[in-house]
């Protein structure tokens, strides 16, 4: 796509970097050309702390195939996750951006 | 024709826009002599190693090749390039006005060694291609630029313009100074066949000095060998374009090292 398109989004959660682990509150979400995949184009995470900077991050860079494929599983693993313990997997309101 | 000179290759300081102080890439050929320069703007995700591998090539070939690291801004020498990448991204990217302003800072970087022609190329990959562009229409004295698969020098959508990118280039094209080179993959969807094809009507209406080569069986970043996009035999007639057009336009006889 060759651009700055990035699709952000708040979260709650954390995530294990370089320096072990972190709370994050960002996902930058985007489709474009990798840094370090051989694909042409990679759907890309970045995770970050923006309440901290957000200079640290976590990254991904997935086949755009696999993408799909992580959301399907994820939203799976939410639905057994309902069904196991109830209310525990519902959605959590967070700030939208 | 003689191969497997010495170069030296580093990283240098160098002043950019509105004078700061960042990094770049720096190789030169080791023999004695003057040389062209070229600048290389690397591409959206950053200061990659692929983008030292050209500048590495370039001096492979007799040139003295500058990449600026176009996101030193965001962080320290010590930070992976891939980080200061992701943080420019997801602040909407560079602006073109500091972009051109480090371009001319790399360019006087390479004019003021001693051993410069004071002929300068710029070429650029991907969004460098683009940046190119806007180089060729607004920076003085730049003697040959090549654009290999700069998107969005024709833009469709005017809601992709705002304040760090307020002009499509192709509407620069009139006050373009330089020979132009440009190299394409038909495959590709940014830019597409179709606006290439646009950007090659325009520079033909006005007259430029131009050159466009396009590659079938070849999409976005055909000449990257760290991407699946790699083709190689489009990609070695790639290079010898490019060598062809620099050779002409930068004084052959400095260059002439490993050329074909």
């Amino acid at each position: 796509m060759c651009s700055y398109i990035v699709e952000k989004t708040a979260l709650v959660g954390s995530a294990k970097g370089r320096k072990g682990w972190m709370r994050i509150d960002t996902a930058n979400v985007y489709y474009d050309h990798p840094y370090y995949s051989t694909l042409d184009h990679v759907l890309a995470i970045d995770f970050t702390n923006e309440g901290e900077g957000g200079r640290d991050r976590v990254a991904v860079e997935l086949s755009a195939e696999s993408a799909r494929a992580l959301v399907d599983r994820i939203l799976a693993a939410l639905a057994s996750g309902d069904a196991a313990h109830g209310a525990a997997a519902a959605p959590v309101a967070i700030a939208a951006e | 024709m003689s191969f497997y000179q010495g170069l030296q290759a580093e990283v240098v300081p160098f002043r950019g826009h509105n004078g700061d102080q960042g990094e770049a890439y720096y190789a030169r050929p080791l023999r004695s002599g003057k040389f062209p320069g070229i600048v290389v703007i690397h591409h959206i995700p950053g200061w990659c190693e692929w983008t030292t591998e050209v500048v590495r090539k370039l001096a492979h070939h007799g040139y003295a090749a500058i990449s600026p690291h176009l996101y030193f801004r965001e962080g320290g020498p010590n930070e992976s390039p891939d980080d200061l990448g992701a943080r420019i991204r997801a602040a909407g990217g560079v602006a073109d006005a500091q972009v051109m302003g480090d371009v001319a800072g790399a360019m006087a970087y390479l004019r003021a060694q001693p051993n410069a022609t004071g002929k300068i190329g710029v070429i650029g990959f991907c969004s460098g291609g683009r940046h190119t562009y806007l180089a060729a229409c607004t920076l003085k004295d730049i003697d040959a630029a090549v654009d290999c698969w700069g998107g969005n020098v024709v833009v469709d959508n005017p809601k992709d313009l705002n304040d760090k990118r307020p002009v499509a280039p192709i509407d620069l094209t009139e006050k373009m100074m330089c020979p132009l080179l440009g190299i394409f993959g038909n495959d590709d969807h940014n830019p597409t066949a179709d606006q290439v094809n646009r950007t090659e009507a325009v520079l033909k209406k006005l007259g430029k000095n131009y050159e466009f080569h396009r590659y079938n069986g070849a999409g976005h970043a055909f000449f990257n060998n760290m991407r699946d996009a790699y083709r190689p035999d489009q990609a070695m007639d790639g290079w010898r374009k490019v060598f062809d057009f620099f050779n002409r336009h930068l004084a052959a006889s400095a260059a002439s090292i490993a050329a074909e």
